[in-house]
């Protein structure tokens, strides 16, 4: 084996390996900046030997012990500063290659969770909790996270320094939350996971490879977390919702890059693989039982479009309710504005408008071109062309993606020949 | 990235001779191994090419011929195949070394074979283009 090729499998072994490596190693360190030095340390060990030994039949197992040797002999050297060091190195048992499949499921499901309410904790920013996340349970290198973000490396480098002196400086126990908090540190992971994947799937610019790069990273720490923790519907729901919303990647550009709404798109290019995925696990988050929270009932609104063959067989009364439940889980003027979508395809669009009219004196939905846009098209459907150009130029004013705009002021020239007509 | 990991048809396959409890043991707990690692889209195994159909066009234009099963060479057909979603080559490759021996009398063999995606059909110049133009702007942030 040629050195770059075990470069190469190395850097795929790490992929694999890494998220449940720094858990492991976590839980004997308690920090995870050091744990994520002994993992490396690992690493560059394992680069060195394999080419000549070849690569270990559990390369896993293998790096779990030559990082936790590591941690041990550091814990023994810091002997005389630490005394709780040495207590933990005592009671620590090495794994081996033989006993590492009994542990893998248990133990290692039991810390991945821990390590991800540990990057995802609030002490963070929000941005530092996706940067900390994909560097350390998605294994991705900060020049990766960098690229999928659009901002420098040293920017990101720094984020993540910053991040794991942070938890070490509030003590942030590795552990998974009990009883009340626990419901509240699941939204904030979960949240987490939503933002990574939105990041990759609503930018219709950007790289072509880093953007799909966060939206696979998402689903798939999203896809872990629903094996680790399936007693939580809305991890289920989360999860559904990114696989239908994937299932549409190929039909949502066009083949200029412009983006093509979801009413419009060829229904022949999604994915019908990832669709029936994420209508297995919204059946997963259902039948745990337990009122739909707000991911589920995305998903389930989602999986309305999904399952229609046509967009006019689309069942907008269904979604229409779904967004009524949508709107008492999470009330936000955004849902509103869906919801008067919602209703206006399923009762007509003067319902829609009603609703949209109230949504007008909305403080927060102030600049948002949404808002002229929906009301718009609402009153196109009314023949209420002149009202219905104001609103097109006046949304068209508003947003600040030049595809949308160029779009809108085509919608509000429409509207003025359809006047004179 | 996606890949498929074939599974060969073997002579047990092919006469619908069952695996043994351990293969069938191993098989499902590598295929756990997969779906904790959110890599497995979906497996599943295939019936023998008795049972099967092969619908070919020996002439150009021409109407198609049907021709029922069993097919010989076994190597030639497939027992099964996973489906995985990875992030390179050597990942997909790293999957299907842990698989298990799908035979186990040495007849045991895994293709893999990368799935098209979206990326490779959208390498459109006006693409390109604007990733050339993205590239930029990140090296320029970088030096700021």
């Amino acid at each position: 084996m040629t050195s770059s090729t075990t470069q190469r499998t190395v850097d795929a072994i790490w992929r694999m390996e890494s998220a449940k490596l720094i858990a492991g190693v976590t839980r004997m360190v308690r920090d995870v900046g050091l744990a994520e030095d002994l993992a490396q340390d690992a690493l560059v060990i394992a680069l060195e030997r394999w080419p000549e030994t070849g690569i270990p039949d559990n390369p896993g197992a293998w790096l779990m012990t030559t990082a936790k040797r590591r941690a041990i002999d550091l814990m023994r050297r810091s002997k005389v500063r630490d005394q709780k060091y040495v207590e933990v190195a005592r009671n620590q048992e090495l794994y081996t290659e033989d006993d590492i499949d009994a542990v893998l499921d248990g133990e290692i499901g039991d810390d991945l969770l821990r390590l991800i309410f540990m990057t995802c904790h609030p002490v963070l920013s929000q941005e530092a909790r996706v940067a900390l996340t994909l560097r350390l349970l998605c294994g991705l290198t900060t020049d990766e996270i960098a690229r999928s973000f659009l901002v420098a490396e040293s920017t990101i480098a720094q984020r993540i320094v910053r991040a794991k002196k942070t938890l070490s400086a509030e003590k942030v126990p590795f552990e998974v939350p009990a009883g009340a908090e626990l419901q509240d540190r699941l939204t904030a992971v979960l949240e987490v996971i939503y933002l990574m994947f939105n990041e990759g799937y609503s930018a219709t610019s950007g790289d072509q490879w880093f953007r799909p790069l966060l939206c696979q990273e998402a689903l798939r720490l999203g896809r872990v977390l629903a094996e680790i923790s399936p007693q939580e519907p809305e991890v289920h729901g989360l999860v559904a919702l990114m696989e239908i919303q994937s299932s549409r990647f190929q039909a949502r550009v066009n083949a200029k890059g412009e983006p093509v709404l979801l009413l419009d798109q060829n229904r022949a290019r999604w994915d019908q693989l990832l669709i029936r995925r994420g209508l297995a696990a919204l059946e997963r988050s259902r039948k745990l039982g337990r009122p739909l929270g707000a991911y589920s009932l995305q998903a389930a609104i989602s999986a309305c479009h999904a399952q229609a063959p046509t967009a006019a067989e689309t069942n907008w009364i269904k979604i229409a309710a779904l967004y009524e439940a949508l709107s008492r889980v999470t009330p936000s003027p955004i849902v509103e504005l869906n919801k008067a979508v919602a209703i206006s395809m399923a009762f007509g669009p003067a319902f829609g408008l009603q609703i949209v009219d109230e949504l007008n004196a909305e403080p927060s939905l102030k600049g948002y071109h949404l808002l002229p846009s929906v009301r718009g098209d609402l009153l196109v459907k009314l023949g209420r062309y002149e009202e219905a150009r104001i609103e097109f130029e006046r949304a068209a004013s508003m947003t600040r993606n030049e595809q949308e705009r160029i779009l809108l002021l085509k919608r509000a020239s429409e509207c003025a020949s359809e006047r004179s007509n | 990235m996606r890949f498929m990991l074939i599974v060969k048809a073997t002579t047990d396959s092919e006469a619908g001779v069952k695996p043994s409890q351990e293969l069938i043991d191993a098989m499902q707990k590598y295929n756990e191994e997969l779906v904790k690692a959110g890599v497995l889209l979906a497996a599943d195994g295939l019936m023998p090419s008795s049972g099967g159909i092969r619908i070919s066009y020996p002439e150009p234009g021409g109407k198609p011929k049907v021709t029922d099963g069993p097919f010989a060479e076994a190597k030639e057909m497939i027992a099964g195949f996973t489906l995985i979603d990875v992030k390179s080559r050597e990942e997909a490759i790293q999957w299907a070394m842990r698989m298990p021996d799908p035979h186990g009398f040495g007849q045991g063999e895994i293709e893999l074979r990368q799935i098209y995606e979206v990326e490779d059909l959208m390498n459109t110049p006006e693409s390109l283009e604007k990733e050339a133009a993205l590239r930029k702007q990140v090296e320029e942030q970088k030096q700021a």
